[in-house]
């Protein structure tokens, strides 16, 4: 435990590598995630179409998708054989990006449309009378609940920043290129290494606080006690 | 501006929802003159018949005409909800978004929010966040919402029905200044009171139908149908 402590005091080379690189993985990740399931979300909830109901069902049951099967899938796609093989992305941080952003999306769209949801029933009578305009719409409510969206966001950064099973099978956990906490710590534990095991699993524990009090910090929730 | 839009003229018109008639049909015209109210018991159609003039309830049946466009028609209008619907943002924001939204400066639309803040008394107010308001302040924040873009004609759905006499009084005193300013107002309430004191012009509904039409003055003091007369010497009218 002590030499866990030390590593993380003295801030090892190594230790700040990977440190790094899990982050730059998963904010690049959520980042483009917020993207798509945002605007997604908020247009579920304006827009009216045939199969919304069923569309909203998937992706909530997409919240639960197994993240081994998800890294499966986008190995076959980025395999040599595979689909996208010829992009040579297998084995790279881009394919565990991609990896994270397919398990993070449903999360953060589930989460995003239930408050959006409840936002546009509250500003539909108002909307429709100013008359305004689909993307009107969805931009009004994502920037009137941003700090609801704020949430959403940290739950996806919580789900990613933890992942290892998908991102394991992507990324291959190769040394100086794809190795991240979570993989680096199953390695570690593996190998009977448990004080830097212990101490990389402090450093995630820590960037996953980090992250969530400075987005709160930046979002001011909980400023105003009403919203 | 008024002379746009009216005469607005319903023909047969009628709402139906899975196969029940809401409202309708409906035989009525509107010329643009000062303020009319639409009154009527609770269930009559008072809402309905302003939701379909002002195309946010879909019409299934017979026609609405104005006197232009209807797209246009729709460009010239506002409307105020009885619950006042505002945005999670503050009262200079709440104000200046339908502004925002037919692209007016920032700036001049900022001007205009306190310009209109002013008249409605919430000047003090403007960096406030609009729900911690009171449900008064609420509705004349709504009113001068709607009023900013300087509609040809607000729609009021019982604008006073949950608020106390004070504030009762202050929205109708901004009711009259809109009125002078030019801006047609067609009001639904079940406030005999309130009908007497601002109405010009009285469409009364019952069952889901135009009952009766007539002058403010003539409707009071001499009404046609006897449901009509009930309803003024405050009977129960279903």
């Amino acid at each position: 435990m002590r030499h866990a402590f030390w590593l993380v005091v003295t801030l090892d080379a190594e230790l700040a590598e990977i440190a790094l690189r899990s982050l730059r993985v998963t904010l690049t990740a959520l980042v483009i995630a917020c993207v798509i399931a945002l605007p997604l979300s908020a247009i579920l909830a304006v827009r009216r179409f045939r199969w919304r109901r069923s569309v909203i069902a998937v992706l909530n049951a997409l919240m639960g998708l197994p993240p081994v099967v998800v890294g499966l899938i986008v190995y076959i796609f980025l395999s040599r054989s595979g689909p996208l093989g010829a992009l040579g992305l297998l084995f790279t941080p881009t394919a565990m990006i991609v990896a994270q952003v397919i398990i993070i999306v449903p999360l953060i769209a589930s989460i995003a449309h239930q408050s959006l949801r409840d936002l546009w029933a509250e500003y539909h009578d108002l909307l429709i009378s100013l008359n305004v305009s689909q993307s009107q719409k969805v931009r009004t409510l994502l920037w009137d609940s941003r700090r609801a969206l704020l949430t959403a966001a940290l739950a996806g950064f919580g789900r990613g920043i933890g992942e290892v099973g998908a991102i394991m099978i992507v990324g291959g956990n190769i040394d100086n290129a794809t190795r991240v906490l979570t993989t680096a710590i199953a390695l570690e534990t593996g190998k009977g290494q448990f004080a830097l095991a212990l101490a990389l699993g402090f450093v995630l524990i820590a960037l996953a606080l980090g992250v969530n009090l400075a987005i709160h910090w930046i979002g001011q929730t909980e400023r105003d006690s009403r919203w | 501006m008024v002379t746009e839009l009216f005469p607005l003229t319903l023909k047969d018109a009628e709402t139906s929802r899975r196969g029940k008639r809401l409202v309708g049909p409906l035989d009525l015209t509107l010329d643009g003159q000062g303020l009319c109210v639409v009154i009527g018991p609770n269930g009559a159609g008072k809402t309905t018949l302003l939701r379909l003039m002002h195309g946010t309830a879909r019409l299934t049946g017979g026609r609405i005409d104005w006197a232009c466009d209807t797209a246009e028609a729709r460009h010239h209008q506002a409307f105020v909800f009885q619950r006042p619907i505002v945005l999670r943002r503050t009262v200079e924001e709440n104000l200046t978004y339908p502004l925002r939204l037919r692209r007016v400066a920032k700036a001049a639309a900022r001007a205009a929010a306190e310009e209109w803040a002013r008249r409605v008394g919430l000047h003090a107010l403007l960096s406030h966040r609009a729900g911690t308001l009171s449900g008064g302040e609420q509705q004349k924040l709504a009113i001068a919402r709607a009023l900013i873009t300087k509609p040809a004609l607000v729609f009021l759905d019982e604008p006073t029905a949950s608020l106390d006499g004070r504030a009762t009084r202050e929205i109708e005193g901004i009711l009259q200044k809109a009125k002078a300013d030019g801006t047609r107002l067609i009001l639904s309430t079940h406030d005999m009171g309130q009908a007497r004191r601002i109405g010009d012009q009285v469409v009364f509904m019952l069952g889901g139908r135009v009952h009766e039409t007539a002058s403010a003055s003539a409707f009071f003091e001499r009404a046609t149908t006897p449901e009509a007369r009930a309803f003024i010497n405050g009977e129960i009218v279903e």
